[in-house]
């Protein structure tokens, strides 16, 4: 290596200079953090001729001296800056090589863990009580197998009404037990009636039974939200305005309804509430949604009966209300599009995947 | 119940509206609308003139026809078509459907090769264009009455262009089993006039009518089961001849099959009215005809064939003939015994059964091919006498659906003049001059009537004028109770009627012109304001039996003003709490399994008995004692679930078959729990609430239902994948599953072994908070894997959620966070091997004393240098004081402590 071991004043401005050159350029090549090390020890070590110029200082007369330490002082300052800067540099390769060997391909399965769901019937019923509990509403529940009495009798069902009859309840053997699997979520209007009285606000999700065979638009076990109100001074209209609530958080603000005469033993005046088919809006008399007619029923619903209201011992003069009844199924079925009801009833794991645990 | 749109109109002007638009139209009075039905006849369908005609016959036996057939020149003139058919001749005039038309079926015509011919349409029969049964012979127009233009559109000349709307009627409005009381209804809808067809003159009773004994010993809550019998006779009518054919074309059109003149005139009417009729073969029945209740033992064959045993509960049509029967008579006879009257007398008053009342009519009686001679009958019988008939002997018919739901009691003499007129005008005769009407009829209830109710009801402000009028126009009569007047109010004219048949008008107010004149506007300005002071008389019409309470008037109101009147109103609550602390561990707990990779899905709860054994239940297993249901859907599954585990197998065995091989699933749902000794729930009163007692014993009698979770999962827990391979679930994933339902309600659950069905006696896991057990998880048992079809390895649980949530903490306690270091112990101890792992950590977190932070096993092994009854357990113990760092003498004292009593289970520490 040139000009390593020759001797050179400390005075030789130029020789320095060439000295520190030649060593910036060894550093400028060194090609590893070992490498660079051997150079410093080359060039700044005891033997190196920087080293044993900077010895010759003190022996130079006093009026020089200043000069050369001034010289040798640069020089070395130089040099110092170089390893450094080649040092880091280095450094900075070395970390950058490490992590582009590090690369993974991040496109590759990453589901080694389980993924579960929750069952988009009973999400719709959580959302629907929560719409109920904002209200100030509260979540009331009832038995599935039911007193035939909180079923029928209670709610002005009389003993030969064709609803008890062997056509659409399930009832217990032997017959004469007195009960039925529940055909609504109405009985538990009576329940609550009776045990927590008036005023009342109470919505029940719940399962309930009918002896349909399984198709693709019935199922022997299914989901109501059945609601009930009872206060002085309600009307309809307080009827009309909670459904259209219910709607709008079901379907989206804007979405038609219209109460329909209807009949039902515990509610008069009785309706049914229908939703404008977001499917056709009325436009095509084939639609299979609607059937051509414009609208879909969402539910039962009407002012409660003051027979009811007897039967639980409530003063029909000084309350009134009102109930509804709604299927959990057709709201599910407009809501996401459900085809075929089997797919909600059969247990297949993937419909519940298909929602994950929000709905 | 189908409405012909052309029959509608003969009541009430449609004002060119189609069949969607009339069905929306009393949609929105209620009736609900089914469907709208056209002929299915698409043209083109002309009238075609039979130019020649040539009988080829076959090889098969059969002569078909070679026509010619002239359709017109704008149809391609003459066209050559075969025909099967052989009542027509050259000349005839015929309806042809052309190549491109569609008939009922759908049964597209093509010109298409037939018998050597290309046949270029069709000459068709009734049947094929929907017009009936008749498929005899072809439509030949002149018999019709029909001399149209040959290659005119048969369509509307056919009435195959009429609609009929198809609607469904609530059980209150059994008036809408008729023209009549749809006319009426869409009348209320859109205001266009009706005409009410029962405004026929009627003559009344002559008293020398044929004999009609109305003798009911036992009627139902006090209601006789027949409390009007309307008869009267024709003579010399061709009954058994057939209907003219626009009277068969409607009858089809309203989903009856046209038989003969007396059935079609009387079905007809029926439809048109409401009021069931039955025309008897004079010379069938024998006078006096008695209705009475059936005798024990006594029979009929019903028209359907049936030979019925009936209930002392059905009530009769009876004729007395002199000599009855030797069947009957020897039932009435066995029944004798018992009956308070004369035995002997039975025979002769009654003894012939002609018909079950108000359901369905016997042989016997029937109007035969030679009938001349007739019987016309229309009665009132009490809709629940019929409904329990109608259901006892599974005999739906059209008139017990309308007696079931009621039918206008003054409609019977209206309805018998009907068909006599329809009967004279199309088959000849003549009426007897004689009219029986026996029984006594009670007249619709006043009701006592605040004309603000509808109002505090509905939240219309109809306002006085407006409700009475809607009243009076379906048919109500309104009076002014005036000050203090409810109790006089029969002097007002709204009273009661007489016992025989005193209110005349049907549908009019003409019996009560006081009524109307009982100034409204005066009475009732102060009326609105009191409750029942100034209040009104409503009494409804005779057709609504359904109307009997002031709040039944409150709906009438709201319908016909529109419930689209109704404004949307959000009714204000009291303030809430939200969800109770219960019904949020529940979301929780389900929302955790789900977050554990478990998927939530929904089985019935229905088994069959051999699902207890396929479970590897004990002989006393109470999970084997289940409820059982009267009226499965599947008789192999007539029981409700006990354990939710009991469907959710098969669920898992349906996924697994369709692919999901790997895979958790989990359900939430109730089970029920048959009690050792069912109470029968009893049927309280409803006049009142029933006493707390009676209520405590009705909750007592409906067995328990706790909800519960359950999860089953098979196959890889942990998938395989380019992160190497997975793991099969095991018994820990079970537990696992438990324990996170259990944490995400705050509850830290235990395992303990246990042996219990369905789960491997070896790798089953009792889990419990403290004393109290909550369910149970494990491997399942390979029997039992194999009995439901799964993999062997398949692992479950099921726990009592109800139970879980009730023992979890009200509230979290906060505990305090040691900044101070962690001291990390750990202890290698050899045991026996039956020695549970969790008891050795119990101790070791028992004798360390108070600095336990925490205590866990971390490696468990056998074999090796351990002895073969012996087992090396490796737990590890963490220790930190609140307040300062453990020193070293404090760190050995608890682990001494620890291995002490560890010591005590026979656990030898590791050297």
């Amino acid at each position: 290596m040139p000009f390593v071991s020759e001797s050179v004043s400390p005075l030789d401005q130029a020789g320095l200079n060439r000295l520190a050159e030649a060593a910036l350029a060894a550093i400028a090549g060194a090609a590893s953090p070992e490498e660079l090390g051997q150079l410093r020890r080359l060039w700044t070590g005891e033997q190196s001729a920087i080293a044993q110029a900077n010895k010759a200082i003190k022996t130079l007369p006093g009026a020089d001296r200043a000069q050369a330490g001034k010289n040798m002082g640069a020089v070395k300052q130089r040099l110092s800056a170089a390893f450094e800067a080649r040092r880091q540099a280095l450094d900075e390769a070395a970390a950058s090589d490490k992590l582009s060997r590090e690369a993974v391909d991040v496109t590759l399965p990453t589901d080694r863990q389980p993924i579960g769901a929750r069952h988009p019937l009973e999400l719709l019923q959580e959302r629907i009580a929560d719409v109920f509990t904002a209200l100030g509403w509260t979540i009331a529940e009832g038995p599935e197998l039911e007193a035939e009495w909180f079923n029928f009798d209670a709610l002005n069902f009389g003993p030969d009404h064709p609803a008890r009859q062997m056509q659409d309840t399930f009832f217990v053997d032997p017959p004469g037990s007195g009960l039925v699997l529940r055909t609504h979520t109405s009985p538990v209007q009576a329940r609550v009636l009776l045990s927590r009285g008036v005023p009342c606000y109470v919505a029940v999700p719940g399962k309930v039974f009918r002896t349909d065979e399984l198709d693709a638009t019935h199922t022997p076990v299914f989901h109501q939200v059945e609601g009930l109100a009872v206060d002085r001074g309600l009307t309809m209209a307080d009827l009309r305005g909670t459904l259209d609530h219910l709607a709008d958080q079901m379907f989206g603000r804007g979405v038609t309804t219209r109460l329909r005469p209807s009949f039902f033993p515990f509610t008069e005046p009785s309706a049914e509430m229908d939703l404008a088919c977001f499917v056709c809006r009325g436009a095509d008399p084939g639609c299979r949604t609607c059937g051509g007619s414009g609208w879909i029923e969402w539910g039962g619903c009407g002012m409660v009966d003051p027979a009811v209201l007897i039967a639980c011992g409530v003063d029909p003069d000084e309350y009134q209300g009102f109930a509804f009844g709604m299927g959990i199924e057709r709201t599910l079925m407009f809501q996401s599009g459900v085809g075929d009801m089997r797919d909600m009833v059969e247990g297949d794991a993937r419909f519940s995947l298909n929602y994950g645990v929000e709905i | 119940m189908l409405i012909p749109l052309p029959w509608l109109a003969e009541f009430v002007s449609l004002d060119g509206r189609d069949g969607q638009q009339v069905a929306a139209a009393l949609v929105s009075v209620g009736l609900e609308e089914e469907a709208v039905h056209g002929s299915g006849v698409a043209g083109p369908l002309v009238v075609g003139l039979v130019a020649d005609v040539q009988p080829e016959p076959q090889k098969n036996g059969k002569t078909i026809n070679w026509c010619q057939v002239d359709v017109g020149p704008g149809h391609g003139g003459v066209r050559g078509i075969v025909c099967g058919a052989h009542n027509f001749a050259a000349g005839d005039k015929v309806a042809v459907a052309l190549p491109g038309a569609v008939l009922p079926g759908p049964f597209p015509i093509s010109s298409r090769k037939t018998y050597g011919h290309i046949s270029d349409g069709m000459i068709c029969s009734a049947r094929e264009l929907g017009l009936g049964d008749d498929h005899s012979g072809i439509i030949v127009l002149s018999r019709l009455g029909l001399d149209p233009e040959v290659g005119v559109d048969l369509i509307p000349l056919l009435g195959l262009d009429e609609q009929t709307v198809e609607i469904n009627v609530t059980p209150d409005r059994g008036y809408c089993f008729s023209i009549r009381g749809v006319a009426r209804e869409f009348s209320h809808a859109t205001g266009s006039a009706f005409r009410d067809p029962a405004l026929v003159s009627a003559p009344p009773a002559t008293g020398d009518g044929f004999g009609v004994e109305l003798d009911d010993d036992a009627p139902i809550h006090g209601r006789p089961g027949c409390d009007r019998f309307v008869a009267r006779v024709v003579r010399g009518c061709a009954a058994a001849g057939p209907s003219p054919d626009w009277m068969r074309r409607r009858l089809t059109q309203a989903g009856m099959r046209p038989i003969a003149l007396a059935v079609d005139v009387t079905n007809y009417v029926m439809l048109e009215l409401g009021q069931p009729l039955h025309a008897y073969d004079l010379d069938g029945v024998a006078e006096p005809i008695v209705v009475r209740r059936a005798r024990p033992g006594e029979r009929l064959v019903t028209l359907d064939g049936v030979d019925r045993a009936l209930d002392p509960e059905d009530l009769l049509i009876t004729d007395s003939p002199t000599a009855a029967p030797a069947a009957v008579g020897a039932a009435v006879g066995a029944a004798g015994a018992g009956l308070a009257d004369s035995p002997g007398a039975a025979p002769a008053l009654g003894g012939r059964v002609l018909g079950l009342a108000g359901v369905m009519g016997g042989a016997s009686s029937e109007v035969g091919p030679g009938t001349r001679d007739l019987l016309i009958e229309a009665a009132h019988f009490d809709p629940i006498t019929v409904a329990r008939t109608s259901r006892r002997h599974k005999l739906g018919s059209e008139a017990a659906k309308r007696f079931e739901r009621g039918v206008d009691p003054e409609l019977a003499p209206k309805a018998v003049q009907r068909v006599i007129d329809l009967l004279i005008e199309h088959g000849g005769g003549e009426a007897d001059a004689a009219v029986t009407d026996a029984g006594t009829h009670q007249p619709p209830p006043v009701i006592d009537f605040d004309p603000a109710y509808p109002q505090r009801l509905v939240g219309v402000a109809y306002g006085a004028a407006r409700v009475r009028e809607i009243l009076e126009e379906i048919g109500c009569q309104v009076a002014a109770a005036g000050a203090g007047g409810h109790a006089s109010g029969a002097g007002v004219g709204v009273g009661p009627a007489g016992g025989d048949g005193a209110v005349t008008g049907l549908g009019a107010v003409t019996g009560l012109g006081a009524g109307t004149g009982l100034g409204a506007g005066t009475g009732l300005g102060a009326g609105t304001g009191g409750d029942g002071i100034g209040g009104w008389l409503v009494r409804p019409p005779s057709w609504r039996g359904d109307l009997t309470r002031a709040v039944d008037l409150v709906e009438e109101v709201a319908r016909i003003d529109g419930y689209g009147r109704i404004a949307s109103r959000l009714a204000g609550a009291p303030s809430g709490g939200g969800l109770t602390r219960a019904q949020r561990l529940r979301r929780s707990a389900a929302r955790a399994l789900s977050d554990f990779g478990l998927v939530q899905v929904l089985s019935y709860p229905f088994i069959g008995e051999g699902v207890f054994d396929a479970l590897g239940y004990g002989g006393e297993d109470p999970r084997r004692a289940a409820v059982r249901l009267a009226n499965p859907l599947d008789a192999a599954a007539p029981l409700l679930r006990t354990a939710v585990l009991q469907t959710l197998l098969t669920t898992a065995r349906r996924n697994a078959a369709r692919g999901l091989t790997d895979l958790g699933l989990y359900e939430i749902g109730l089970v029920t729990e048959a009690p050792a000794a069912p109470k029968r729930a009893a049927i309280l009163g409803v006049d009142a609430r029933p006493a707390n007692e009676e209520l405590a014993a009705l909750e007592a009698a409906v067995p328990k239902q706790p909800r519960r979770a359950a999860g089953v999962l098979i196959g890889q827990r942990l998938r395989a994948g380019v992160w190497g391979p997975g793991r099969a679930a095991d018994w820990a994933d079970a537990v696992e599953s438990v324990k996170v339902m259990g944490r995400a309600v705050g509850l830290e659950l235990v395992a303990h072994q246990a042996v219990r069905a369905p789960f491997h006696p070896g790798r089953c896991a009792r889990l419990a908070a403290g004393e109290i057990g909550i369910g149970h998880a494990g491997e399942l048992h390979p029997m039992v894997a194999r009995e439901f079809g799964l993999p062997e390895g398949a692992v479950a649980f099921e726990v009592d959620l109800d139970r879980l949530i009730e023992l979890a903490p009200e509230r979290v306690l906060a505990r305090a966070v040691s900044p101070q270091p962690l001291a990390k112990e750990d202890l290698a101890f050899v045991v026996d091997r039956s020695l549970a792992a969790a008891e050795l950590a119990a101790a070791v977190r028992a004798g360390a004393g108070p600095w336990v932070e925490d205590v866990f096993v971390f490696d468990v092994f056998e074999g090796g240098q351990i002895a073969a009854d012996k087992k090396s357990v490796a737990i590890a113990l963490r220790l930190r004081a609140a307040d300062h760092t453990l020193t070293p003498p404090e760190i050995a004292q608890a682990r001494a402590g620890a291995i002490a009593e560890a010591a005590k289970l026979g656990a030898r520490l590791r050297t």
